[in-house]
């Protein structure tokens, strides 16, 4: 029957627009370590991975400082993101009155479509100025570059915390309410345990996307190689390295920069891997409720 | 029990300490899209949006720019939305539970969480060099569509897989094929919430710099053919930035953006607001 052809066609078709995701993610990985994989036979595993010095001019090529930049910074933003966006979540599921829902949500989209450029403008024109002023030095620092990645990774930290919160089961909170409880109380010892595993998700996706921003933190921090001694420091993020280099990069040298795409990509699995561990399903949220 | 705050008090603290972090929140967004937009105003005018820009962007407009970021943002939802769209319908009408669907899922939850400077390296490696596409806006708009992928995916197959079953039981009994009822009642119904996920497919292609920056050149001119280098706004306004090159013009640029930000957020709220009361009654 001519119909069951079509049908078995048309679901063999889609069934290779499915698998079009993970050839894409293949070739990614294929093409990104067959460009990186010279720069590491040829510098040396250990001295690309932990050495000191990065040098092109005087071939070398150390990445160590420009990592423990990449952890410095995350760390430090998701340390001021933390908090601030898990009260927030709890503020828009828990305590705030509908119209005040009304105005954060957009708020957190509006905050999340932001293109990373106008942050990166934002810090640069207003935020590095300040920071000189406030704390001497050029104000382009660690400190600066951490301030715009909080602002950066807020929406995803306070849009999946919310979601776990609220997908908490209400009789949960009427139990601990019928107790006695005071509010505050159940948030602290009824809902946030129960909502553990996805506010973890959310710290986990949030720190993925603070190790891959690049533009934004070109913009405000610095880019010197260096491990930094203070918050106030210059630093260089490995995704800046990347983009501040690879205009000009050629031979070793552009290996080197895909090398260190290499490294990007594994600590992106690394994340995936433990948020895969929290079994947590994040929900498509989109507007004023989920589709 | 000893108690050094008694729970009223705490409740009271804790309460104001939650109305504050999300009053923090929302002056944050005010006080940068205030700023960007004040600072921006001045400079938005016709001339700014239809001119040419003049002295690498010292003077002029940015229409070119423009330009530039439809004609990437375009192709990338071309390419993009086919590929997502019939992948979300395998997902959620075709494929059983099991490891290949498993490795499905895995890989576009890879490809939304991959750094942007990494498909820049890979367009840069693939369409630019290996394809020999060049710096264009093929190459930048193929690279973007990755990207996007991911999101219109994960959107159109929670669309697709909320609408009532009765739907399509209600078509298989009288006789439709799997795809006739797919195409005629699955599809009609869930396109409210496919287009949100393409609007939002094409907020981020609009937004995104770091991937672009090596795949589609930055040439001023405006793009004719698929072949020729462009320079899309996010880019422009790194260059702008970063150069050193015009501040009044980069205000001016970034103005433009968080505008296009904005409409695209109030436009998916629309939508949204008006599907999930048609869908769920609510």
């Amino acid at each position: 029957m001519p119909k069951n052809i079509d049908e078995y066609l048309i679901e063999k078709g889609l069934f290779i627009t499915a698998i079009s995701s993970v050839v894409i993610i293949l070739l990614i990985i294929v093409f990104i370590f067959w460009e990186g994989y010279p720069a590491i036979l040829n510098i040396g595993f250990f001295d690309f991975l932990f050495g000191m010095e990065w040098s092109p001019s005087n071939d070398l090529y150390g990445i160590f400082p420009m990592i423990i930049g990449s952890l410095a910074i995350t760390g430090l933003s998701l340390l001021m993101a933390i908090p601030l966006g898990i009260f927030c979540a709890i503020f828009m599921a828990e305590i705030a009155p509908k119209q005040m829902r009304k105005i954060l949500r957009p708020t957190i989209q509006t905050l999340s479509g932001i293109p990373s450029v106008v942050y990166g403008f934002f810090g640069l024109i207003v935020l590095v100025p300040f920071m000189r002023v406030q704390f001497g030095g050029t104000g382009f620092s660690m400190f600066t570059a951490s301030i715009i990645l909080t602002v950066m990774i807020l929406p995803i930290i306070v849009s999946v915390s919310e979601d776990a919160i609220k997908s908490v089961p209400s009789e949960y909170k009427e139990a601990s309410m019928a107790l006695g409880a005071t509010h505050w109380q159940t948030i602290k010892n009824v809902l946030f345990p129960a909502a553990i595993p996805g506010i973890i998700t959310s710290i986990i996706l949030g720190m993925g996307r603070a190790i891959g921003e690049t533009l934004a933190i070109i913009m405000v921090a610095g880019n010197v190689v260096q491990i930094p001694s203070s918050i106030f420091d210059p630093v260089r993020a490995l995704t800046s390295n990347i983009a501040i280099e690879m205009g000009y990069a050629t031979g070793i040298h552009y290996n080197a920069l895909f090398a260190t795409g290499i490294v990007l990509i594994f600590m992106i699995l690394v994340l995936l891997v433990i948020a895969n561990y929290f079994h947590y399903k994040k929900k498509v949220t989109v507007g004023g409720g989920y589709l | 029990m000893h108690r050094i705050i008694s729970p009223k008090i705490a409740q009271k603290v804790m309460k104001l300490i939650f109305w504050i972090s999300g009053i923090i929140t929302i002056l944050i967004l005010l006080v940068i899209i205030g700023y960007v937009i004040l600072k921006g105003m001045p400079v938005l005018n016709l001339e700014f949006i239809f001119g040419d820009p003049i002295d690498s962007g010292r003077e002029g407009g940015i229409f070119p720019m423009i330009i530039s970021s439809a004609y990437v943002t375009l192709i990338a939802l071309l390419v993009a939305t086919p590929l997502s769209m019939g992948a979300a319908i395998y997902l959620s009408e075709y494929a059983s539970e099991g490891k290949l669907v498993a490795a499905i899922r895995f890989g576009a939850e890879t490809l939304s969480s991959i750094p942007s400077i990494i498909f820049g390296l890979f367009g840069l490696a693939f369409f630019v060099i290996y394809l020999d596409m060049g710096w264009s806006v093929l190459s930048g708009g193929l690279t973007l569509a990755l990207m996007a992928l991911p999101t219109i995916l994960a959107t159109s197959e929670v669309s697709i897989e909320s609408i009532n079953k009765s739907y399509s039981e209600g078509s298989l009994a009288l006789g439709a094929t799997k795809w006739q009822t797919i195409n005629r009642v699955v599809l009609p119904a869930a396109l409210p919430g496919i287009t949100t996920g393409i609007i939002l497919g094409m907020g981020r292609a609009i937004a995104e710099a770091a991937a672009i920056l090596y795949t589609v050149g930055a040439a001023l001119a405006i793009p004719i053919s698929i072949f020729d280098p462009a320079r899309p706004l996010p880019l422009h306004l790194y260059i702008l930035a970063t150069e050193g090159i015009s501040l009044e013009n980069a205000y001016g640029t970034a103005a433009v953006l968080v505008i296009i930000i904005i409409i695209i957020t109030v436009v998916t709220n629309t939508l949204v607001d008006r599907y999930s009361k048609k869908m769920m009654g609510r």
